[in-house]
């Protein structure tokens, strides 16, 4: 077993060429194959690509998708977002405990069946969802949890799992999904018709410098929330010094309640593969990777497909299109479970084959990123957009829009309303304007941007959502006038608490003291100085966190306490007593009670 | 060009070579800015985050960010020492930082910090973890619960020991350092006269017969 576990694993270090930088994709194998990357393995890869042991278990040990320990054949991650709590995950997640025998975290004894957690899987617009391996299942109920477990009782085979088919690409033999694309209003860059390839031609007819001064001109940002203007991205990452150059394809949507580049990748990726390439002839780059998260890896095959067909008509390859000298393609590399890998400085760190911890910055990625040469991150939708305003022109593209904001913007909508789904606006659009159309008449909150974003109340519903007012990078969750917005704003920094890498103090211990303190609040034991403290702590976290992940973590909590303070109000009160409130003295005394075999004579009920 | 930078620190101009961050200016000037996890001799790691300073309005880490003409620091001010007690507690909280009973008492740099910043007990509730402590070297011995992943030990084990001994593994609140080898330090080739046994800030990485050698007052930390 072990030397056909060395053979097999030397094997698949082979055809990553030994490449160390090819770490993810090794890892991903050997778990894939073994349902595990266990210590042996670990000292085959190590041995395989030239690297320490411990450098094979730190990627292996920071990634959800992999595991040192032995995991089923089959793994369910049941996703255990906010939305889907609110849309009955408790039930589901109480029939795949009854169904399986299990609880969450184990195998079943046959060892056949894993059962997990898994935070927002891009579904949130039909949830309660979950993974099967790869496979997404969506719209569960008790019901449907019963005969999914039958179902992969019978064969042990995700893809032979039976299910309905979802619209468009998802009823493809090669997505073959369940998952349905809920595009509820098409706006006029992404999802309305549009002239394939028109885009690209109209690049490589001009310089690959006037292609940026058309970028500048439409003024686009980056959707991916942060907003940096793309024109001038690509600038630094062309004029910087450098033989070799890369532009990366941020698809690693894991912002909770995101799920428009799901939409994109299904519908528009030959769209987003054009603009892709256009990025490639304005910044000098032969190679463009993109970076898909390991939650759509039911996607992978189409996109595979579609990367083929561009380069048996030449849209990918050498002297694309005819222009001599242009030569690009482009890589898919898979993530594997890691929220932080959205960050573009950890993105390239996973690229790399590392753990996926952000940069030191500077150097900036356009001077230094993806193996040390200049490269530029843009997120899936902005690339769309570049193939757009190639194709009709900066004028056309900045017609809509608001004036800091020009254009539309991908929203995916869930939570408490009628409608959910993905909505292509014109950016400047009121909140309020918004929860009319998605069937949210009475919205008590409103999460803009997802939890690194913020959550309003009504009060600002008249703002609007643009770079100025509300960013976002197309999450909008709503929540009913029923929901506990303490509880949620807990939730949501259960996530962060997660998802953190770890490397910096605030976000690595700050965003469990958050925690700790919103639990001691919601446990009734909270006092009003808890609500300062909250805001103090929070604030550090933000100051001083090292990247965005960091710095934007605290927001569920400090936006719900500047908005919704007398939620927190209403739940705390003034110590009674000398103790503090957390301090059970029962309980405290209860191991000395046993020892001296007597009850305690001051502390009785 | 000119070889030399100027830009001020609290108002003090201060001048830096190309190349230089601001701490390492600062340092040359004999302006203290404080820190943890950052060692001269090895590359800036930029975690514990103590050394953030605001820079043209904005905070970065001392220990990471080069020097540039005209910059504004500032590093000593009321809102920044909150934020720097605030993170040193949390480095406390997060471990067993048993003062009273640990051998590096009086030669620890997070000790020495909570003092400099006028912490008398941390604020914020203990974590207790609970690592396994590793005596199996027969001249170094780990105690993680103390570690305050400060990477010193990493780096100068991969670039200045050539062994990469350590690395982080894990991540969130569970991220830790880990050793090269699937059982224990002693089957690493760490030895007693690597860098990375000289470099831990704190009580994490300790030479074994060496405890309480030193009387207090005239260890390292009380010297300075």
């Amino acid at each position: 077993m072990i030397e056909n576990l060395r053979t097999e694993v030397e094997q698949i270090c082979k055809s990553c060429g030994n490449d160390r930088t090819k770490m993810m994709d090794i890892v991903r194998q050997v778990q894939e194959k073994f349902g595990q990357v266990s210590s042996e393995a670990m000292d085959v890869i190590s041995q395989s690509v030239n690297c320490t042991r411990v450098e094979v278990e730190s990627v292996v040990s920071f990634y959800a998708f992999l595991s040192k320990t032995s995991k089923g054949k089959v793994v369910i991650r049941l996703c255990n977002d906010v939305v889907d709590k609110m849309a009955g995950l408790t039930p589901v997640a109480e029939a795949f405990k009854k169904e399986l025998g299990i609880d969450f975290g184990q195998t079943t004894p046959d060892g056949k069946i894993t059962l997990e957690y898994t935070p927002c899987i891009g579904m949130c617009d039909q949830a309660p969802a979950a993974l099967v391996n790869d496979e997404v299942v969506t719209y569960l109920s008790t019901d449907k949890v019963k005969e999914l477990v039958a179902d992969i009782r019978k064969h042990y085979d995700p893809n032979k799992l039976k299910h309905r088919l979802g619209d468009g690409n998802n009823a493809t033999d090669l997505v073959h999904s369940c998952v349905h694309n809920g595009i509820r209003k098409k706006g006029r860059v992404i999802f309305s018709e549009y002239k394939q390839e028109a885009g690209l031609r109209n690049a490589l007819a001009v310089s690959p410098v006037e292609v940026i001064n058309e970028v500048k001109n439409a003024r686009l940002r980056g959707r991916g929330g942060a907003g940096f203007p793309t024109g001038m991205k690509w600038q630094f990452t062309r004029a910087a010094e450098g033989t070799k150059k890369y532009i990366l394809c941020n698809a690693d949507e894991g912002e909770p309640g995101t799920f428009k580049d799901r939409v994109i990748l299904t519908e528009r990726a030959d769209m987003l593969f054009e603009g892709m390439t256009i990025g490639g002839y304005a910044i000098g780059a032969e190679s463009g990777i993109l970076y898909l998260r390991g939650e759509y890896a039911y996607l992978r095959k189409l996109l595979e497909k579609v990367l083929k067909d561009r380069r048996d008509k030449n849209l990918l390859g050498k002297d694309i299109l005819g222009r001599k000298g242009f030569n690009f393609d482009i890589s898919i590399q898979m993530g594997a479970g890691a929220y932080i890998c959205g960050e573009e400085t950890a993105l390239i760190s996973s690229c790399e084959g590392l753990r996926g911890d952000p940069k030191t910055r500077p150097p900036f990625p356009a001077q230094k990123g993806y193996m040390g040469c200049p490269s530029a991150v843009n997120n899936v939708e902005t690339l769309c957009c570049v193939a757009r305003i190639l194709e009709m022109g900066a004028a056309w593209f900045a017609e809509v829009g608001s004036k800091g904001s020009p254009s539309t913007k991908l929203l995916s909508v869930s939570g408490d309303c009628r409608l959910p789904g993905v909505y292509e606006f014109p950016f400047g659009i009121k909140v309020s304007d918004l929860l009319k159309e998605v069937g949210a008449d009475d919205a008590q909150a409103v999460l803009v941007g997802g939890p690194s974003g913020q959550i309003i109340g009504p009060n600002d519903y008249k703002r609007t959502i643009c770079y100025d007012d509300l960013a976002t990078g197309g999450a909008v969750v709503v929540f009913g006038p029923e929901r506990d917005m303490v509880k949620i704003a807990a939730e949501y920094m259960d996530f962060f608490v997660e998802e953190s890498c770890g490397y910096c103090t605030p976000c690595r211990v700050g965003n469990v003291l958050l925690k700790k303190y919103l639990d001691k609040i919601l446990d009734g034991k909270g006092e009003p100085s808890d609500l300062d403290f909250l805001k103090s702590l929070g604030e550090s976290i933000k100051l001083t966190s090292r990247c965005g992940l960091g710095q934007t973590s605290p927001n569920p909590v400090l936006t719900t306490l500047k908005n919704f303070r007398s939620a927190y109000e209403s739940k705390v009160k003034p110590a009674e007593n000398k103790f503090q409130p957390t301090f059970d003295i029962k309980k405290a005394v209860a191991v000395h009670e046993s020892i001296a075999n007597r009850k305690s004579v001051i502390f009785t009920e | 060009m000119s070889d030399q930078i100027t830009f001020t620190i609290d108002g003090v101009e201060v001048k830096a070579k190309p190349g230089q961050t601001i701490m390492q200016a600062a340092d040359d000037a004999g302006i203290y800015i404080p820190r943890l996890c950052y060692h001269p001799e090895l590359t800036a790691h930029g975690s514990c985050r103590v050394c953030t300073v605001i820079v043209n309005g904005k905070p970065q880490t001392a220990c990471t960010q080069p020097a540039a003409e005209g910059m504004i620091v500032e590093n000593d001010t009321p809102e920044l020492l909150e934020h720097r007690r605030n993170l040193v507690d949390m480095l406390f909280v997060e471990g067993n930082h048993l003062c009273m009973f640990c051998e590096r008492s009086g030669n620890c740099e997070l000790q020495a910090m909570a003092y400099r910043l006028g912490i008398l007990a941390p604020k914020y509730p203990y974590f207790y973890p609970d690592k396994p402590v590793d005596s199996t070297h027969k001249d170094i011995f780990l105690e993680l619960n103390r570690c305050i992943l400060c990477g010193r030990c990493v780096n100068a084990s991969k670039d200045v020991d050539g062994k990469g001994v350590f690395d982080f593994v894990g991540r969130s609140i569970d991220k830790k350092i880990a050793v090269n080898s699937d059982k224990n330090l002693k089957d690493t080739t760490m030895a007693v006269t690597d860098k990375a046994a000289q470099v831990c800030p704190v009580g994490s990485i300790n030479k074994k017969g060496t405890a309480f050698k030193i009387p207090y007052g005239s260890d390292i930390e009380h010297k300075k």
